[in-house]
């Protein structure tokens, strides 16, 4: 597949088109052009390099946002086996911007969900671009019970803009769906090992994403709003979406040095797009790492540990009242 | 101007000009029936327009005042204050916002829990103050939530939480978006201790607020026309292209569609929860 490349990969996607165009012509020439070609892919390495080794906030939310980013179905196909997916709430619908199922992880049984978003128009639709409603969370939810239950772990990969903002989804009780989800996460007591893969929009991410390790892929991003949500009520201006992402701190880096989240995870040159199947080792890694920690722990110390580290979120400080 | 505003003098044309929810003038305005009322009758009232019956938002301390008994209460959780964690600045920085907020407001931040008793019945119950920057939700509501939570459990009393907010305090970034995570969290906490946890859901109670522990209560209540919900109406507007139906997203429609379990006219809240807390523990009822 021919790779999409973002505004500011221009001189990225130009070098690129002309190894295309010299690749071609090498086909049909009698002179040997591939040292030239060569030399060309070497340049157009180290300035991938270099342009990402400056991204502004801003510019990695488009990374995460990236069309041929993969999805959670992806990193499912790659790092799992024997993926048996389940459908619906059982109470009203199957919400299709959420995905998950029993699968094997290394042989081991686990449950895995997702949020999902589509490749072309009609998916896109039909996962309602990764915005989950009522039903989604309440399948999510329902999953969790079920690892619960048969004492499974449980991968959740956050990819969300949020959770939809539609009338049907307040009147089926969006919030109810999402504060429920946080209620029993908390005190669920098998492992949960949560990855932010792209976009982390809000409640809508958070709603399946308290747990035990929360990793992050480098160019994802995880925010209380969108960036063009923030800037259209504190700057009164969509546009001034980039100031608002730096201010928020969305990015991999910065929640790490916060200590909001436990690890990055190094996505391929260029972002995980590039190469699916190397960010999908990674993350595999990632994920044995992950779950070897707490894969020790009973379910009380599991519980425990994951209610003092929520409690320990926020920063504040204390004075003496008068 | 009307000859009514030309004959006012100058200091009360300014309080009627300042939007607080309940104007410190003389005369206000019901925004429902458009009625003018005298601001001592409204109060008097507890900030129900005695003509139309529509809420007027309340602030945290004159409704936790309306609510508890006036004999020994104490505030938990003042020690907390806020912080700039992440040096945020939009048009202004985030410790000018705070500043200018604790000057409007006389608070630190915008959730105020008390321990106290209504109609004898002891609780801890937190508050919500709309005024300070929206009732938005950052570290420090979410700390003195837990710590009121903390409370609840030591002293094996019942916890009540009165929502008014916007939601997540974005000048927090994400360290607000995981206080909803913590105070769902502390929920969970009473509920294995068999204590109650009563929601007061009031108008507006949103976002981040309205999608963690607001709807996980044992008893969601909200008050008469209260707009609650996810995303706000305009955002939802913007995303479906057409127009909300009328009621959508008020307290009543929440009642229709089955989110919660009763609206209750605030002037009879006091005799409403001292009822559900003395139901829920099992307490004999309490004579009028």
């Amino acid at each position: 597949m021919k790779t999409t490349f973002l505004d500011f990969e221009q001189p990225i996607a130009e070098l690129e088109a002309k190894i295309e165009s010299l690749r071609f012509a090498q086909d049909d020439s009698a002179i040997d052009i591939s040292e030239e070609i060569g030399r060309l892919d070497v340049k157009s390495q180290s300035l991938t390099k270099d342009i990402y080794a400056k991204l502004t906030p801003w510019q990695i939310a488009q990374v995460a946002r990236h069309p041929q980013r993969p999805y959670t179905l992806d990193y499912i196909a790659h790092l799992f086996t024997d993926f048996e997916e389940m459908h619906g709430d059982r109470s009203y619908a199957d919400d299709r911007a959420i995905v998950g199922g029993l699968a094997r992880f290394n042989g081991q049984s686990v449950m895995v969900l997702g949020h999902q978003k589509g490749r072309d128009t009609k998916e896109k639709i039909l996962r309602n671009f990764g915005m989950p409603r009522p039903e989604g969370y309440r399948k999510a939810l329902r999953l969790m019970r079920l690892a619960e239950k048969f004492g499974i772990p449980v991968f959740t990969f956050v990819d969300t803009p949020g959770a939809y903002p539609g009338i049907d989804a307040e009147e089926r009780g969006q919030s109810e769906a999402i504060g429920r989800n946080l209620l029993v996460m908390a005190e669920l007591k098998v492992p949960l090992i949560c990855t932010v893969i792209g976009e982390g929009g809000s409640g809508g991410a958070l709603a399946i994403a308290v747990g035990d390790v929360l990793l992050m892929l480098q160019y994802a991003t995880y925010s209380v709003i969108s960036p063009e949500g923030c800037a259209s009520i504190l700057w009164k201006s969509q546009e001034k979406a980039g100031e608002a992402a730096d201010a928020m701190a969305i990015t991999a880096t910065r929640l790490k040095t916060l200590g909001l989240i436990d690890r990055i995870v190094n996505e391929p040159l260029g972002g995980a797009h590039r190469d699916p199947r190397v960010m999908a080792s990674a993350l595999k890694k990632a994920l044995q790492d992950a779950l070897r920690m707490v894969t020790e722990l009973s379910a009380a110390e599991l519980v425990e540990r994951r209610f003092e580290r929520l409690m320990s979120y926020g920063k504040f400080k204390e004075q003496r009242v008068g | 101007m009307s000859w009514l505003q030309k004959l006012l003098p100058p200091k009360i044309k300014r309080a009627e000009g300042a939007h607080k929810s309940i104007p410190e003038g003389l005369w206000c305005k019901c925004p429902a029936c458009e009625s003018v009322l005298y601001s001592s009758d409204l109060e008097a009232n507890q900030g129900v327009c005695p003509k139309c019956g529509h809420h007027h938002r309340l602030r945290a301390r004159p409704r936790l005042d309306l609510l508890l008994d006036p004999e020994g209460r104490f505030e938990i959780g003042a020690e907390v204050i806020p912080v700039d964690a992440l040096k945020f600045k939009d048009s202004k920085r985030y410790p000018d916002r705070l500043v200018a907020a604790q000057a409007d407001t006389d608070e630190s931040d915008a959730l105020v829990v008390m321990q106290g008793a209504i109609k004898t019945l002891p609780l801890v119950i937190a508050c919500f103050e709309f005024e300070f920057m929206g009732g938005s939700m950052g570290s420090v509501v979410g700390e003195r939530f837990v710590r009121g939570v903390n409370c609840a459990i030591e002293s094996q009393l019942p916890f009540v939480c009165i929502t008014a907010s916007g939601g997540a305090r974005m000048q927090e970034g994400l360290f607000s978006l995981m206080q909803m995570a913590k105070t769902t969290a502390a929920v969970s906490l009473l509920a294995k201790h068999q204590l109650p946890f009563i929601t007061l859901l009031t108008d507006p109670t949103m976002g981040g607020v309205s999608a963690s522990f607001a709807f996980v209560g044992d008893v969601v209540i909200a008050e008469p026309g209260a707009l609650i919900g996810f995303a706000g109406p305009r955002v939802i507007e913007q995303t479906v292209r057409e127009t909300l139906p009328e009621g959508f997203q008020r307290a009543e429609f929440l009642l229709e569609k089955g989110a919660i379990d009763m609206i209750v006219d605030r002037r009879e809240l006091r005799d409403k929860l001292a009822s559900l807390l003395c139901l829920l523990q099992r307490l004999p009822a309490l004579h009028a």
